[in-house]
């Protein structure tokens, strides 16, 4: 189910001030699709996923999911709707007095699932997401990644369409996270759910997310395919993202001249996987030192960045940034501070 | 009185007096004070049923019968007592005014064990499409059902404090039989023997409350 978003804003007014939680924002997240959202706390990406299942209302603008426009349904409607919205959160959220089988049956009962089936549907939700064994336990007897995985088979119950991720991983080790990513990278595909991830942290996009929004103070200020916004990020906020990614620095001790550079490259696509630099070294007349690289898959392609120290004539150097920058797919790159 | 054998059947008159007393008025405490403390906490939670006037309305209403000497209150309330149960002094009629202060008590009590439940778990009801209604017999309470079994341990305690009060419309109890008897008369060993006893009770009370509600906790 897609969901658009018409000229949506969100203030809130604040010991009498008013505070831009979501500045005009349109946009569309297609049906299918993995759509994550990243920015720093108070960027408002918690605010745009909540406006979507409605836990909170927009300031103006129209919100559709699918064929329904969440501001014009009344309270039952919207209450039905919800149960095809699926959410978790960074907190599980469980009951904690109910088992997992009835924190499970607590929504199908929400739902009015037919009573006699609801165990049944229960099991199938526990296998899903491989917590057969703990139908009868109690939240606290379980660990982080167990309790999101309860918080996903709950969303998951009533069938729903879209299924919206609040940090779902980010009080998860990074172990568990994988695990928790692969499951609904899993759902998606399985499913064919709408999922929308909203983060924190670049990992989790690149592992799952195929668009992405980058939100800074109440506004998307960058959207794309994940991996044009890694190999191309634009904004400062972005680059900022990508480069925890890169995790690159400049050693300290070296100085740059004019016969001893610091060059960075990046491989896009394809030329990721050639032999670059066999040829830099054969063509030129420069001592080519390593000192940092590496390969990021995204979606499957990938993006490699290579740190060289070049030294040697001044001359030569320019010679060889000119060959690079004629060499399509491989790029000069920045590291931003 | 020096023997104890005389005081004997004073102290057991006393004690179902009490007893009676308490029962009633914890029974109307919960029975009315449950539902008023879901209301305060439903009416301001703005995922829930938020209705501003409503809980200023019925805030404000508690907070004076709360502010009331509990003395006062008995007097005041007189003329209703009477009418509701057709008496002017005794047990029963003491309980009305007993139960109109532990309403609003326990009401208090009800809705701030309902503030500390963790608030994404409501939201994630919202989102999972439960009505308010649904949130409050399968969320709200069961969550809550610990910190519900302490405001009841508290209720009935105060209760019991309140209840020697309940001497002046003839409510009787053991309260009333030490101030009576103990305080007035300067009898020490009525005034002893009352004051151990309800320190036992409420000692009992509260070791039964922990207990069960420890029993929640090890879910």
């Amino acid at each position: 189910m897609s969901i658009v978003f018409k000229d949506v804003t969100k203030t809130y007014l604040h010991k009498g001030k008013e505070i831009n939680a979501l500045r005009p924002t349109s946009l569309t997240i297609h049906e299918g699709e993995i759509f994550g959202l990243i920015g720093f706390s108070g960027a408002g990406k918690s605010t745009l996923l909540r406006l979507i299942n409605m836990l909170e209302s927009p300031t103006s603008g129209t919100i559709h999911v699918g064929d329904d426009e969440m501001t014009a349904l009344s309270n039952k409607d919207l209450r039905v709707k919800r149960r095809k919205i699926g959410m978790i959160f960074q907190q599980f959220n469980l009951i904690e007095s109910k088992t997992v089988a009835e924190n499970i049956n607590f929504v199908l009962k929400a739902a009015d699932y037919p009573k006699d089936k609801r165990d049944g549907r229960i099991d199938e939700l526990l296998e899903l997401v491989g917590l057969s064994d703990k139908k009868t336990v109690y939240p606290k007897n379980l660990s982080g990644g167990q309790k999101q995985r309860v918080g996903i088979a709950r969303a998951l119950a009533n069938d729903p369409d879209v299924l919206l991720s609040d940090e779902a991983t980010s009080a998860l080790d990074p172990d568990t996270t994988k695990t928790i990513l692969s499951l609904l990278k899993r759902i998606n595909k399985e499913l064919g759910i709408t999922i929308v991830v909203i983060t924190h942290e670049m990992e989790v996009i690149k592992e799952l997310a195929e668009r992405v929004g980058v939100m800074s103070d109440g506004e998307i200020i960058e959207l794309g395919d994940v991996y044009q916004i890694f190999s191309e990020p634009k904004h400062e906020v972005t680059r900022g993202f990508v480069q925890d990614i890169y995790d690159f620095e400049v050693p300290a001790h070296i100085e740059e001249t004019a016969e001893n550079q610091i060059i960075t490259l990046k491989f896009l696509r394809e030329s990721a996987e050639e032999n670059h630099l066999n040829k830099l070294y054969r063509n030129y007349d420069l001592s080519i030192s390593i000192l940092n690289g590496r390969v990021e898959y995204i979606n499957g392609i990938p993006l490699g960045i290579l740190m060289l120290q070049v030294t040697g004539e001044a001359d030569e150097i320019r010679r060889l940034i000119e060959s690079i920058d004629r060499t399509p797919g491989v790029e000069r790159a920045e590291i931003y501070d | 009185m020096t023997d104890l054998s005389n005081l004997w059947p004073l102290l057991y008159r006393a004690f179902l007096e009490t007893t009676l007393m308490v029962s009633i008025s914890i029974f109307f405490a919960v029975l009315v004070g449950l539902p008023l403390g879901v209301l305060l906490f439903i009416t301001q939670h703005h995922l829930l049923f938020k209705i501003k006037p409503l809980n200023q309305i019925l805030g404000a209403l508690v907070n004076v019968i709360r502010s009331f000497p509990f003395i006062i209150l008995i007097v005041a309330i007189m003329p209703f007592a009477t009418w509701l149960v057709n008496a002017s002094h005794g047990p029963v009629f003491a309980s009305v005014a007993l139960s109109i202060a532990a309403v609003p008590l326990f009401a208090r009590l009800v809705e701030s064990s309902f503030n500390s439940i963790h608030s994404g778990v409501i939201e994630a009801s919202i989102a999972g499409g439960a009505s308010v209604f649904m949130i409050v017999t399968d969320v709200l309470i069961p969550e809550a059902k610990k910190g519900i079994i302490q405001a009841i341990t508290l209720t009935i305690i105060t209760i019991i404090a309140f209840s020697a009060t309940a001497g002046v419309v003839g409510g009787g109890g053991i309260g009333d039989l030490a101030i009576r008897y103990g305080y007035y008369r300067y009898d020490t060993l009525t005034m002893v023997v009352t004051v151990i006893l309800l320190i036992i009770i409420v000692q009992l009370i509260q070791w039964i409350g922990d207990f069960l509600s420890r029993r929640e906790e090890g879910k």
